[in-house]
């Protein structure tokens, strides 16, 4: 009954329902204030599905992806703001910007290994910081971008309204989710996998592994510029606090707690974690105390994290039943032979 | 089939691999033995292009390949298993074993981003590669398994797989038997000899002597970086260099 339930869930047509959901959720939801707190998980969930190419499927800790986020959000903002680009231009241009930086980026970081590689790119997402914080001719400094342009909806939609943005945002975290998933299942997602096993193993089946990961790497920006354009679009205003390396650490958890390495894992865990941060607000900092243990928790029980956790129960179970099942039917055969000799 | 001209592999002051000149005859089982430290994975290494020599030339095919890079390697059809392999634990034998015809394939991320025929098609391949693959090695039956469901003689099979998928002229074990009991080692060296005779060339690492006696055509033993003898069976086996470097000789005894 429950495994039949579980079946369910992986079923392809699934996905309809949860877009369903999703597009009535605008309808459903109490007030406004819900509305935008989706569209921002939304939103870091796009980012959290940038990581999960680098660090899920292709095992590079990368944690300069919090910078890369802000440099998408502080190209658009300082083109809109400062530059006066309409915004969907200044969107593709921070795309372009984080794919560039990130292969720049991606050809030294990637001659690293391992935590090496975390190290150096902890320092690139400081250095990101610090250029946001102190380059002040060109980004500010501290008092941050206002007036940020909002998305152009060409006098169809305004997206200064927070349905609307919903619905732009949901827009770009399908194709998002739809471009992975694809990726995932293709030949150059086993590609990434076989090097997140072993970079050894991976040559010795003829993978150019500089290649590869530098590819891996390009996408995983790209999708942390994309979230970066959106969310300046919808917040309107930008400081070098976005740059934080506290929010590589917020999205690593996401993408810990919903599984890594998974489809869906990404969304669920950004917006489990997301909604959990909400309705514990009123307990202010000393919500961390009940945070704290239910990671660990999480961690030492379900070290796939919830999709990845229960994607094996699945099909642990499943194959266990189809096994068990052929046994049933061999040893019928055996019976019956046997009810044969005997007549 | 592979030549090996006066290789030699230098870390640091010390000489790994010390003027090896070697050949390897095609559709055979060639053996490599020594002692620990006789530098058997470093000449591996070497021929694999994990390691550039330090002097001296490897020649597969007709083809100088000293200097190329293990993917370029691979490609040519030197295929090659590690002593330990680690495989995506969470997902089935046949997922993992996939990826491993990709280097006969070409898509890239514009075949993903509209599903091309050609993307479609190396798909299937693989798969089909994959499936033959593990038929070889006569695991189809635990094809959908995770890799951590399954015992340590199926896990070096599979890595056996992986191997075959990409196609190879020539594949390289190291330490095929390592950590299984005996009649799973002569379970591995009759798949051992499958491969020769489906016309692969295996050259391998063992410290296990009865397999290598009865599988190998050809021996070549090494002893502190340096080839101490080479031949049939039998012969290294009555060589005194060998005995002396396995056993120790008569003046080590006395001291």
């Amino acid at each position: 009954m429950w495994l039949k339930l579980a079946a369910l869930l992986t079923r392809p047509a699934t996905k309809y329902v949860f877009i369903a959901l999703a597009l009535v959720f605008p309808l459903v939801a109490q007030n406004e204030y819900q509305i935008y707190v989706m569209a921002s998980a939304f939103v870091w969930a796009i980012a959290v599905y940038g990581l999960n190419i680098i660090t899920g499927y292709c095992g590079q800790l990368n944690l300069a992806h919090g910078g890369f986020f802000a440099l998408g959000a502080y190209t658009l903002g300082l083109l809109t703001a400062d530059y006066s680009w309409s915004y969907w231009p200044a969107f593709v241009a921070a795309l372009a910007m984080t794919a560039v930086v990130g292969f720049f980026v991606g050809i030294v970081s990637l001659r690293l290994k391992e935590h090496y590689f975390a190290i150096f790119t902890l320092c690139v997402g400081f250095i990101m910081y610090m250029l946001m914080d102190k380059w002040e001719e060109l980004t500010h400094g501290p008092v941050g971008v206002r007036n940020i342009a909002p998305p152009n909806g060409f006098g169809l939609v305004d997206f200064t309204e927070t349905t609307p943005i919903y619905y732009l945002v949901l827009v770009f975290l399908m194709l998002t989710m739809w471009f992975i998933g694809r990726l995932s299942r293709s030949l150059l997602g086993r590609t990434f996998t076989a090097i997140r096993n072993g970079d050894e193993l991976a040559q010795s089946l003829g993978i150019n592994l500089m290649r590869n990961k530098v590819l891996a790497f390009v996408l995983s920006t790209t999708f942390a510029g994309l979230a970066g354009a959106l969310y300046a679009g919808m917040v309107r205003f930008i400081g070098p606090e976005d740059a934080n390396v506290l929010h590589t650490f917020d999205m690593i958890t996401y993408l810990l707690v919903g599984g890594i390495g998974t489809l869906s894992g990404p969304l669920v865990g950004t917006i489990g974690i997301v909604w959990l941060t909400q309705s514990l607000q009123f307990m202010e900092e000393y919500r961390m105390i009940l945070f704290g243990p239910l990671l660990v928790f999480l961690v030492i029980f379900f070290p796939r994290g919830i999709v990845g956790s229960f994607l094996s129960w699945l099909h642990r179970r499943t194959q266990g039943k189809a096994e068990a099942a052929a046994k049933a039917q061999q040893s019928r055969d055996t019976t019956g032979r046997r009810v044969n000799n005997n007549a | 089939m592979l030549r090996i001209e006066n290789l030699t592999k230098m870390f640091g002051g010390l000489a790994a691999v010390k003027d090896i000149s070697v050949e390897f005859e095609a559709n055979q089982v060639n053996a490599i033995i020594g002692p620990n430290g006789a530098g058997k994975s470093t000449f591996f290494n070497l021929v694999a292009g994990s390691h550039k020599p330090s002097s001296g030339r490897i020649i597969f095919d007709g083809e100088d390949i000293t200097t190329l890079r293990c993917d370029h390697i691979a490609q040519r059809g030197v295929g090659r298993t590690f002593q330990t392999t680690n495989l995506f634990e969470q997902a089935s034998v046949l997922d993992n074993l996939i990826v491993g015809h990709r280097l006969r394939t070409r898509s890239g991320l514009w075949d993903v981003l509209v599903n091309s025929r050609r993307l479609q098609q190396e798909e299937k391949l693989s798969r089909e590669k994959a499936r033959e693959a593990l038929d070889f090695v006569g695991l189809s039956h635990v094809e959908n398994r995770f890799i951590a469901d399954i015992t340590q003689e199926e896990r070096k099979r599979v890595a056996f797989a992986l191997a075959m998928a990409t196609d190879p002229k020539i594949l390289l074990l190291d330490e095929p038997a390592a950590g299984v009991n005996p009649e799973e080692t002569d379970g591995l060296a009759q798949l051992i000899r499958k491969m020769k005779d489906h016309g692969l060339t295996v050259c391998l690492i063992e410290h296990k002597m009865d397999m290598i006696m009865g599988i190998a055509d050809k021996i070549m033993v090494l002893d502190h970086g340096e080839k101490i003898a080479e031949g049939a069976p039998e012969q290294v086996r009555e060589d005194p260099a060998v005995i002396e470097a396995y056993l120790g000789s008569d003046d080590d005894a006395a001291a």
